[in-house]
């Protein structure tokens, strides 16, 4: 499960220890499905990952020009529910990193560099990276949610239009990679 | 007596320090699968490592066997917790540009998050670009927003929908947890990549 060969250039290894395995997906993905409930049972609403970047950006665009940032419906809508520092998906960001960050140290994975396929350089990676994130920037605020807000939490209270959602994005991705983004990974 | 946050009637302060708690968990767990390495992620796609899979459905089939049995108890009415309106034509378009944009940039949102806290430079670069995605969104497409929230059907569920339990739905869910279980062995010893 580890054994994808490596083919970025990490710069700097920060601790010479090998990198623990992965855990067994099926646990964590039991653990993950706990986390998802407990975040139900706590605050009624499942996890999200994107709208914190929303939350942000209103706020940005509302420091810049507060009537140019009230003419979009968007950017209103996450002006509406206070500041970023006032939005729960934010904290939710925020934990997830430093609990990546934790679980990243203790395994001896945390390594500075750019993880890309064999057949392209580190430039061209991290600019399909930039535009990959925009694409699906763009794609999660048309469905509102991404693979955390539509597909996990969706999904697992049996919302019809995230399991269309989640059909959508492996019917996207599995024609993407294999009829365009070949060269970028295998 | 669940959701807590409508029987405990706690203030905003609480409410974020256990979202930030929730948060810590979740990022735990998609840096333990692996989920900050976009190698892994897209082995879904090219049929080498369905990690991305095995995590999802195990994690939904859990989550959705708790929900169902803590509100069989008594404890929680399934109406109360908050349901994303429903859109078709949101989920569908949404989901092919989504699906694009997780291939081509290696990540999702949350996983992105992963990969910056493990080092990752590319992970730092989709993250900028999900900010900028999610901002040009806001300033060039609010119109088509606006247009597209017209056909959303708020408090849809399937059991809701079709008047079939939710038990049923959740021995399907795990019927094909242990068939795809099954397959998927197969399919990443056939795309083996090592």
């Amino acid at each position: 499960m580890n054994a994808i060969p490596a083919h970025g250039t990490p710069s700097r290894a920060v601790t010479k220890a090998q990198a623990a395995p992965y855990w067994n997906p099926y646990l964590v993905g039991f653990l993950l499905g706990l986390v998802l409930l407990a975040a139900y049972l706590i605050a009624g609403r499942g996890l999200g990952a994107t709208g914190a970047f929303s939350s942000v950006a209103a706020w940005v665009a509302n420091a810049i020009s507060p009537e140019h940032a009230a003419a979009s419906s968007v950017h209103a809508r996450y002006l509406a529910s206070g500041t970023p520092m006032q939005a729960w998906l934010t904290w939710l960001l925020i934990g997830s990193f430093f609990g990546a960050l934790a679980s990243g140290l203790t395994a001896h994975r945390f390594r500075i560099g750019v993880e890309r396929g064999p057949r392209i350089t580190d430039g061209q990676r991290l600019v399909l990276a930039l535009a990959g994130g925009v694409i699906a920037g763009i794609g999660a605020k048309i469905a509102r949610g991404c693979t955390s807000g539509q597909a996990l939490t969706g999904a697992s209270i049996l919302n019809p239009g995230s399991l269309v959602f989640m059909l959508a994005v492996f019917a996207a991705g599995y024609a993407v990679a294999w009829l365009v983004a070949r060269k970028e990974w295998i | 007596m669940f959701p807590l946050y409508m029987s405990l009637d706690y203030s905003q302060a609480v409410s974020l320090g256990l979202a930030l708690v929730l948060g810590v968990f979740f990022g735990f767990c998609l840096e333990k699968a692996g989920f900050g390495s976009s190698r892994k992620l897209v082995g879904v796609f090219y049929l080498y490592d369905m990690a991305v899979v095995k995590v999802m459905f195990t994690a939904i089939v859990t989550a959705m066997a708790g929900l169902f049995l803590v509100s069989l108890t008594g404890n929680l009415n399934l109406a109360d917790l908050y349901i994303e309106p429903t859109n078709y034509p949101a989920a569908i378009i949404g989901g092919l540009v989504f699906g694009a944009g997780f291939v081509i940039g290696g990540y999702c949102p949350g996983t992105s998050v992963a990969a910056v806290a493990t080092g990752k430079t590319d992970g730092l670069a989709f993250v900028a670009g999900i900010f900028a995605g999610s901002y040009a969104y806001a300033e060039f497409l609010s119109g088509f927003d606006d247009w597209l929230a017209q056909s959303a059907h708020p408090d849809q569920t399937l059991p809701v929908l079709t008047g079939v339990s939710m038990g049923w739905y959740l021995l399907l869910f795990i019927a094909f947890l242990g068939l795809a279980a099954w397959g998927m062995g197969a399919v990443e010893r056939r795309f083996s990549r090592t």
